[in-house]
């Protein structure tokens, strides 16, 4: 039974080492939490531009080491995780951040969907002012003719005629 | 008004079709990564030279100051041993250091020293000044995604254009040398 308990932990261990599977390798990673904390961050919006769409955080390309290995180096240094950034922004441009920054030149890209859903919800919006509401589509239509209200009484009270398999069109009657 | 509201669906397949026709431009390569290097100063770095190699190791103020030459066009090439593009592109860059108007330094990215002594040795040394590069931290500085990649700086000290890859003789006639003769008018 404790066997089966040591087992059992042992996979449990095993199975929360691997769960958030990353790429830094333990001769990276920084004395200080804190700051390897920060290195952990600034590395997961950082994107491993040799690989396209991954942060360095998970690639196990060589150039990404060796920007988790830099940015681990300016951390050190003192620098503030904004100052790190600029550094890689500097030298690779925006393509660098995996979450692009809020200037002009992006702004088709923050605000184009909002800007779609503000369209869609005025086409919406001019869609239901110009259709008649149900109310004014009920008294617009012309009242019955005495015709047709003596056909609707028959139908009423005529038990015979209530039942819907027997009753033909006013137009068929002619 | 209501005239207005017709010509929309055909607006849209207008604006539709100019992304369409843009996206399937065969000169676009939707893989190339912007170049940010160009007209920016010289990075701060300092590289050792290479061990063994005769020449001395690179770094910012020599770059700037360049007190070996007085060329007018400084070409900064990252190379390795180990590349095979480099060696392919060895002897374009060495008829290129032939000229008067050019300095060429190299660095050496994530590179043994033997390695690299015994491979210039073999193909002949081009460059005035190598700094060793083994951990690629001094690429970083340069903004280099991997070898070769050559810089183009002039005589201000600012890089004047970023070939990423072997350069190949094309290049140099429709890139490198309109620039080199441009820089050193």
């Amino acid at each position: 039974m404790t066997r089966v308990a040591t087992m059992l932990s042992g996979l449990l261990l095993l199975a929360m080492s691997t769960a958030g599977a990353w790429a830094v390798e333990p001769d990276e990673i920084l004395d200080d939490p804190a700051l390897e904390q920060r290195a952990r961050e600034i590395s997961k919006n950082i994107r491993c531009v040799v690989c396209q769409n991954e942060s360095i955080d998970t690639s196990n390309a060589d150039l990404a080491k060796d920007m988790r290995v830099l940015i681990r180096e300016r951390i050190q240094a003192g620098d503030s995780n904004a100052e790190v950034k600029a550094y890689l922004v500097e030298r690779y441009g925006d393509y660098v951040l995996l979450k692009p920054p809020v200037r002009p030149a992006t702004y088709l890209l923050w605000f184009g969907p909002l800007a779609v859903l503000l369209l869609g919800a005025a086409g919406v919006a001019v869609y239901f002012r110009r259709r008649p509401s149900f109310s004014e589509a009920s008294s617009a239509a012309a009242p019955l003719t005495s015709e047709e209200e003596k056909r609707l009484h028959e139908l009423l009270d005529d038990p015979n005629e209530a039942d819907a398999r027997h009753i033909r069109k006013p137009d068929a009657e002619t | 008004m209501k005239r207005v509201f017709f010509l929309l669906p055909l607006l849209l397949f207008a604006v539709v079709a100019a992304y369409f026709y843009w996206g399937l431009d065969p000169e676009r390569d939707p893989n190339a990564i912007p170049v940010q290097m160009v007209d920016k100063p010289i990075p701060d770095f300092e590289l050792p030279p290479v061990e063994g190699a005769g020449v001395p190791g690179l770094s910012r103020t020599r770059l700037s100051d360049a007190p070996d030459t007085d060329a007018q066009v400084r070409l900064v090439n990252v190379f390795a041993s180990w590349c095979v593009p480099c060696r392919a592109e060895h002897p374009i860059l060495t008829r290129l250091a032939e000229r008067d108007d050019v300095v060429l330094y190299g660095v050496n990215y994530k590179d043994n020293p033997a390695d690299a002594v015994d491979w210039l040795e073999k193909l002949g040394n081009p460059y005035t000044a190598i700094g060793s590069d083994p951990k690629g931290t001094g690429a970083i500085a340069w903004g280099i995604r991997g070898v070769p990649e050559t810089f183009i700086i002039d005589s201000d000290g600012r890089i004047r254009h970023h070939h990423i890859g072997p350069i190949h003789a094309t290049d140099v006639d429709s890139t490198i040398l309109p620039m080199i003769e441009e820089l050193s008018r």
